[in-house]
């Protein structure tokens, strides 16, 4: 593995409407990005619940993008502010877990956006390499006690200094 | 359960794969995969042999199960579904890895490829393992068709399914049908007058009983899906009531108010109770109520005093009105852009710098000058410049072609030499005279002595005098020059209308990169969206002239003829469903459904899913606490197995 650079693996799901149609258009206009993503299909971002991201990242990913339809294009109507509502809650908690927010991402492409597909891509793979590969901290049972013990000792005392100004 | 066997079929599709995956190895690995029990790798999967393939190994090797690796699932996957069918399999015992559009056509590096094609097939066979068998859905067909946009694209779709003998509606946002072309002069390259081959369509549709035509109403809601599309129409108050009207005119020449005429391009004025030409159809006038004196000063009613039919009707408010549908044609056509934002133009700034639409008003017969060219101080001008490509072509504004101006200029240019004699110049970059008979025209016109310059004009000035003149780099002398002119025609790009925006998030619709509506496919589904039963036609979806726009009229038709005809449509099984043991009835998933397909069961206490309103988009299952509700053909085992899989190659 030394010298080698290290290849990040992420897992995309993509909205069959407009991402996974934008990455099907980036093939047709053979616009070139990394091979680090495997893409899933599910039928709306809407679709994609927090439990498919964990499991991405605990079987081994590097990082998780969710892609669909920009706000007000969803082809469900709305199932894509039901993503993003997610993505805020998702983001919050991964950075509670220890996970570095470049692992994750929700990103708008349309069916016509092939190249920001790809571009979004590259810079996904670009972000995370730096990072290393992903350590899985949520999946380790002492992992997650030490966490635990940490965040009670950090909000002991603000807690105490909040009540107390 | 008999035993699981899965049929891996890698797709080399000509050299489009194997040219970068090495679909050798990627076969083996995947005959190494759990419950393969064939792997095989052939030429082109999509064609008769390739499929014949995968019925043989289902019929005398006992695969039951099989996944294809070759191009995306929006293209082939209802293809290799039928080929399950066609030999008693059930076609959702099927999965497709993408292993073209999403790794060969993107990938630099075979050894990467050719990983991630493994991962994609990992992905695919083990979630194939978990497919049920799902039984297509089928609904009643709604008979009537809606065809949004009255202008000649529109109205040939309309005449097309009235004359097959079903029924349509036209709903046009204007007082009047007709649209762009019934602006236009004469038409290239034969020089038939527009008017004189609108009218009668036009007319046509104001007489066919198949056809219900509502004007001065626009589209604001569409609800349900192809077959039952429940749409909301809003009649805007027009303040005459068409049923008691005649269409004398009185009342439009006793209007007091003068308001610069849409349709001759504020060249000429209307009234405020008007129809916007003589030949409207319907031939009955609206009230402007942003200009007449009844509504902005509140006394007035000359009109209703003097119209002799009693049909002015000042209290009329706005109506919606929802139908069902079973196809929607959209056709709502394109705007000529305001060169003002472009000050280079002089549009605005200079007198006699006229839009193209603007000119074609003024050589049109029952224009405002009555057919004669004329500068605003009532002389003829000596000379006109035609300025091609205005904000066509230029990076800076749209960099599309706008594909008719070429022909157009080439007819104005004729039309102004015909009508003024003098010297007409076009500017243009290129001349591109694509169809029947267009160069034969251009010849034509270089034979009547119009002046070709090849370059864009870059600048209209004007001299002390106030005359003008179009700086331009003449790219054949390779020099600057400055063209004296007394008129300047600008051609000036043809781009999506300011409301197509909304047009589109109402209909359903996406937009290409310029704005324009996007079509399913570029080469293969011109007129189909990617909404099942809803189509496009026409300059909606990217500028065309007339016989583009007649022939995608009549095909939008036909597309929607062939759904209506079929009197059920086919509608997909992926749908949500609730496992009522694990229902807590908590009620989460009522409020995020759009469709409100969600019910609350006040007497078992659960959440039911109306299946004949869901979609299948599975925000429901994703918020679902109990774990109670899934969809269809991607359940949380399908997707989190398919993760297993991919992350591990």
């Amino acid at each position: 593995m030394s010298g080698a650079e290290f290849e990040p693996r992420i897992i995309g799901f993509l909205c069959n409407w407009c991402s996974y149609a934008g990455a099907d258009l980036a093939g047709v206009s053979r616009l070139k990005y990394p091979a680090n993503i495997r893409i899933i299909r599910v039928m709306c971002s809407g679709r994609v619940e927090p439990a498919f991201v964990l499991k991405a990242f605990a079987e081994g990913a590097d990082g998780v993008l969710i892609s669909g339809c920009h706000p007000g294009d969803c082809h469900y109507l709305e199932g894509n502010h039901k993503a993003a509502a997610r993505a805020r809650m998702m983001e919050r908690l991964l950075a509670q877990f220890g996970v570095e927010p470049q692992r994750f991402r929700l990103a708008w492409a349309s069916a016509n956006e092939g190249e920001k597909f790809a571009g979004i891509v590259k810079e996904m793979v670009e972000a995370i390499r730096p990072l290393g590969p992903f350590r899985r901290p949520f999946a380790r049972m002492d992992d997650l006690a030490r966490l635990e013990t940490e965040a009670r000792k950090d909000a002991e005392p603000a807690a105490g200094g909040e009540t107390g100004a | 359960m008999p035993e699981i066997r899965v049929g891996v079929y890698i797709c080399h599709c000509g050299s489009n794969i194997a040219d970068k995956v090495k679909v050798a190895e990627v076969c083996d690995f995947a005959a190494t995969l759990p419950g393969v029990a064939v792997a095989r790798d052939y030429q082109y999967m999509c064609a008769d042999p390739g499929q014949e393939l995968i019925r043989r190994d289902i019929q005398e090797r006992g695969v039951n199960r099989v996944v294809v690796a070759s191009c995306s699932p929006r293209m082939h996957e209802p293809t290799f579904r039928k080929v399950l069918e066609s030999v008693g399999l059930n076609g959702y015992y099927f999965e497709m890895a993408n292993i073209r559009e999403h790794v060969s056509w993107v990938t630099e590096d075979p050894v990467a490829a050719t990983r991630k094609a493994k991962a994609l097939v990992a992905g695919a066979v083990g979630r194939v393992e978990l497919h049920e068998p799902l039984e297509e859905r089928y609904t009643v067909m709604n008979k009537t068709t809606l065809v949004v946009g009255g202008g000649i694209a529109g109205i040939e779709a309309a005449l097309k399914i009235a004359a097959s003998g079903n029924s349509v509606w036209l709903v046009e946002k204007e007082p009047s049908i007709g649209g762009n072309m019934a602006k236009l002069d004469k038409t290239f390259p034969t020089l038939d007058c527009s008017a004189c081959i609108l009218t009668p369509k036009m007319v046509s549709v104001a007489q066919s009983e198949n056809i219900k035509l509502l004007t001065y109403a626009e589209v604001v809601k569409v609800d349900g899906c192809v077959g039952n599309f429940q749409v909301t129409i809003k009649k805007k108050a027009r303040s005459v009531d068409l049923a008691k009207c005649t269409g004398c005119g009185i009342c439009t020449s006793k209007c007091v108010v003068k308001v610069p005429s849409e349709f001759d391009g504020g060249l000429a004025m209307r009234k405020a109770i008007y129809t916007p030409f003589p030949q409207a159809v319907p031939n009955k006038p609206a009230i402007d109520r942003e200009h007449c004196r009844q509504f902005v000063v509140g006394k007035c009613g000359v009109c209703q005093k003097l119209c002799p039919a009693g049909a002015v009707d000042y209290d009329q408010v706005d109506e919606d009105v929802t139908e069902t549908f079973g196809a929607i044609i959209v056709a709502t056509g394109y705007q000529q852009m305001d060169p003002s934002v472009g000050p280079q133009w002089g549009y605005g700034r200079h007198e006699n710098v006229l839009t193209a639409l603007q000119f074609e008003r003024l050589v049109n017969a029952s224009g405002p000058t009555g057919g004669k060219v004329k500068m605003k101080n009532g002389e003829t001008p000596k000379a006109i410049a035609i300025l091609h490509c205005v904000g066509s072509r230029d990076v800076n504004y749209h960099e599309s072609c706008s594909r008719f101006c070429c022909m157009y200029g080439l007819k104005l240019a004729h039309l102004a030499k015909e009508k003024m004699g003098g010297e007409v110049y076009n500017f243009y970059i290129d001349l591109r005279c694509f169809g029947k008979g267009y160069e034969e025209f251009y010849n034509r016109v270089l034979d009547e002595g119009v002046h070709f310059i090849r370059g864009k004009g870059a600048e209209v000035i004007t001299d002390r005098d106030g005359r003008l003149a179009v700086r331009v780099e003449d790219t054949l002398l390779g020099r600057w020059r400055e063209v004296p002119v007394d008129m300047a025609v600008l051609s000036a790009a043809a781009e999506p209308r300011a409301d197509a925006e909304r047009v589109a998030q109402v209909l359903g619709i996406q937009r290409s990169r310029d704005g324009f509506f996007l079509e399913a496919h570029p080469k293969l589904e011109p007129l189909k969206t990617a909404t099942d039963g809803v189509f496009i036609a026409g300059c909606c979806q990217g500028p065309k002239d007339i016989p583009d726009s007649v022939a995608q009229g009549a095909g939008a038709a036909a597309e929607a003829l062939s759904l209506v005809t079929a009197g059920k449509v086919k509608i997909s099984p992926v749908i949500a469903g609730v496992n009522e043991e694990r229902c807590s009835g908590c009620k989460v998933c009522v409020p995020l459904c759009p469709y409100t397909a969600i019910a609350y069961d006040e007497e078992k206490k659960i959440c039911r899913v109306n299946e004949a309103v869901c979609k299948g988009c599975g925000t429901c299952v994703a918020s679902c606490p109990s774990g109670a509700l899934s969809v269809k053909h991607f359940t949380n085992q399908q997707i989190f197995r398919q993760i297993e899989e991919v992350a591990a190659v």
